[in-house]
């Protein structure tokens, strides 16, 4: 296993180089690996209070409240793994209600057996997440289970933020003229998972998009309060975001093809998979639905973003079709886009 | 992206579009045999920009939809098996047996695995010494090179704990059968372009002599599929019926004849049983003698187990071309990807799927 970064921080010397069952006990070990390689790296005012709950000030107004349980496999990819995966995750759930995420809660369950130094890799990885989105890990559990009940590690993560008093975003919020405004390329994160898990390699590696979009959502919100809908299009990808859209505001949606975005090499790769980039899970990706007089000021501004950069209007609402998403194809066509049933799956030729 | 973007390209496509609309001056009835060919026609919504005239009919190439129920059952059979690792191409997971389908099996504890070349399964049964390896070897010609390679190359390194359970069926039979047959309404075939890359296309020449059908062998995007209509309809209304080969990029006459050596070398030609089609003599590959301890089977006796297919599905006579999925009472109602009844909606390339998945509601 090669360390790229972080070479500063090696992994902290433990009493043994893996996880027992004894670490989830709650005695002498337990409290090793807490002090040792959450800590340090998760430290803030609150958790360094070793409390049983995190007691923190309340400012008042709404709260965005989301939780989400991470299992992926393999637990490294090309551009993340399952630690900034869990932050990102989280942290984007809850700003797509337009709220600043604050806190968060962390949740391992590990396999015994699991190298301290693979656990160590991820925590630092976590902790540079949550630097980046702004967010404090104010509370956390851990848990070790007998080997083969479960693999590897899951990370639940859970938090909240703050809604800003005049934002009301919701997929529900849908009107007739609307835009629909792309942050970058699709299929990014599936692709980089599917693709390492398959052993498939490519000329240029797939590298998954995991990334926080709160500071994308506060700069969109500097143009306008009034964005009508947002939704980071994880698993089940852009197009069951869009169908969710649709079915909540009971308008249609027309895509122009010509505008979906897909990277060369992630292109490559869902040919030969036969998979379709619209339903490819997206980790560092939003779609926004916004007034159209506003659409033009809030795509540059995204693109000023590092995390907007390739946006683009890909899309707007009709009261054609109602509930349901269209696309136009290159002959001139319009064909459905469907919501996925179940995981997509490689063809046989 | 090379070798695929120039076949998309929406003002070329245009082109060729507008040439059809010129030389059609009257009906004619098209099918395109293979599923991958149906699914790009209904994706890019090449049905809808058609003369009106021209109607394409979706021929039976979709290995998922034609393998057998009984097959389903016998390989639903050997996976639930607790020393078996059951190996499979991922769209053949979905596909109900009888009673359940793959998934199942493997959600009960069957060892069930997606892999993406029978090759993957010949390695898992290398490192798995214990268990016996079964590989569902479905499709038609385009993956039959592969599946006899891993037979053969198992056989080289004296491996017995891997098998195939073989479904294996040929084009040019199913094609005669739809044409000898007495509602057939085709008038001229779109070939499948990969079918004929691994076996050529010395076989077609009799076929289009014999029933005066004209044959145009293309590929899958969008130009090759309008290429393909155009010269079918050129020859139509020309009145000539000879086979065209309009996927040079890929196609050579004689095929590749290493792939051809392989599939002769491990299979021979047996009857086989279509799904909603029935027993076409002739139509398949089986196992030859030799390679008999690679055949799952007769590994795990499997073969007594029959299925009748159930009588709600139309998919037989949508795989014959007669009818249209909308033209089926339980499309889109009580059969639906998620609770298919047949094959064809199963799988992407199925007709049944593709105009449930692109065009439901939009075309009514």
């Amino acid at each position: 296993m090669d360390f790229p970064d972080n070479l500063s921080c090696p992994v902290p010397i433990l009493s043994h180089d893996t996880v027992q069952l004894a670490h989830g006990a709650g005695g002498k070990l337990s409290n090793e690996m807490i002090d040792k390689i959450f800590l340090p790296r998760f430290l803030n005012s609150t958790l360094e209070k070793m409390e049983d709950q995190a007691v923190l000030d309340n400012p008042g107004g709404r709260i965005a409240f989301s939780t989400d349980t991470f299992v992926v496999d393999p637990i490294f990819f090309p551009g993340g793994d399952i630690g900034d995966l869990a932050i990102n995750g989280t942290v984007n759930d809850i700003a797509m209600s337009g709220a600043i995420p604050r806190y968060l809660s962390v949740g391992f369950i590990l396999e015994e057996g699991l190298a301290f130094e693979t656990l160590h890799r991820i925590v630092l990885s976590m902790e540079q997440a949550a630097k980046f989105a702004g967010v404090q890990i104010v509370a956390g559990d851990t848990k070790v289970v007998n080997r083969g009940s479960c693999d590897k590690l899951f990370i639940n993560t859970s938090g909240f933020g703050f809604v800003p008093d005049n934002v009301n975003i919701s997929a529900s919020n849908l009107e007739l003229g609307d835009k629909i405004i792309l942050s970058g390329t699709l299929a990014d994160h599936g692709m980089a998972v599917m693709t390492t898990r398959e052993g498939l390699s490519f000329q240029s590696t797939v590298e998954s998009d995991t990334a926080a979009l709160n500071h994308l959502v506060q700069d969109m919100l500097g143009v306008s309060s009034n964005i009508h809908a947002l939704r980071d299009p994880t698993r089940g990808g852009l197009a069951t975001s869009l169908n969710e859209f649709a079915a909540s505001s009971n308008v249609g949606i027309q895509l122009y093809r010509d505008t979906l975005p897909v990277k060369e090499n992630v292109r490559g790769a869902c040919e030969i998979l036969g998979i379709d980039p619209l339903y490819v899970a997206n980790e560092g990706k939003l779609v926004a639905i916004v007034p159209p007089d506003v659409a033009d000021e809030m795509l540059n501004t995204m693109r000023d973003n590092d995390y907007g950069k390739a946006a683009s209007i890909i899309g707007e609402v009709t009261d054609k079709h109602p509930g349901i998403v269209a696309l136009q194809t290159g002959l001139g066509a319009n064909r459905i886009v469907d919501m996925p049933v179940g995981e997509q799956l490689p063809r046989i030729c | 992206m090379k070798y695929l973007d120039e076949f998309r390209d929406p003002v070329v496509a245009k082109k060729i579009l507008d040439e059809i609309h010129v030389v059609t001056t009257q009906p004619w009835v098209i099918m395109e045999i293979c599923g991958g060919q149906t699914h790009s026609i209904i994706r890019n919504g090449i049905d809808q920009v058609l003369p009106k005239e021209i109607e394409l009919v979706h021929g039976p190439g979709c290995p998922v939809c034609v393998t057998p129920l009984e097959i389903i059952d016998r390989a639903i059979e050997i996976a639930g098996r607790p020393d078996v690792i059951f190996t499979s191409f991922g769209d053949m997971l979905r596909v109900p047996g009888s009673h359940k389908d793959l998934f199942m099996v493997r959600s009960e504890g069957g060892d069930v695995r997606t892999v993406f070349s029978p090759l993957e399964s010949l390695k898992i049964a290398r490192e798995n010494p214990d268990k016996e390896v079964v590989f569902f070897a479905v499709g038609f010609e385009t993956t039959a090179p592969g599946n006899a390679m891993a037979i053969a190359q198992a056989a080289k390194e004296g491996l017995t704990n891997f098998s195939e359970l073989v479904s294996h069926v040929l084009v040019p039979p199913a094609m005669e059968a739809l044409l000898s047959s007495p509602s057939n309404r085709v008038q001229g075939y779109l070939a499948a372009g990969h079918v004929c890359t691994v076996m050529g296309w010395d076989e077609y020449d009799p076929i289009a002599k014999k029933y005066e059908v004209p044959i145009v062998i293309t590929g899958f995007e969008p130009m090759d599929v309008l290429d393909g209509i155009l010269h079918t309809v050129k020859q139509l209304e020309a009145g000539t019926y000879k086979v065209e080969n309009r996927y040079a990029r890929i196609v050579e006459q004689g095929g590749n004849q290493a792939a051809q050596a392989l599939i002769k070398d491990v299979f021979e030609i047996a009857n086989r049983k279509w799904r909603g089609i029935g027993e076409i003599p002739a139509s398949g590959f089986k196992i030859r003698k030799k390679y008999a301890s690679y055949d799952a089977e007769l590994k795990f006796s499997v073969g007594d187990i029959r299925t009748e297919e159930p009588e709600a599905c139309i998919s037989g006579v949508i795989l014959q071309g007669l009818k249209k999925p909308h033209d089926c009472p339980a499309f889109g109602k009580e059969c639906t990807p998620q609770n298919p009844l047949g094959a064809t909606m199963v799988s992407s390339e199925g007709a049944c799927a593709a105009y449930y998945k692109y065009q439901r509601i939009l075309d009514k």
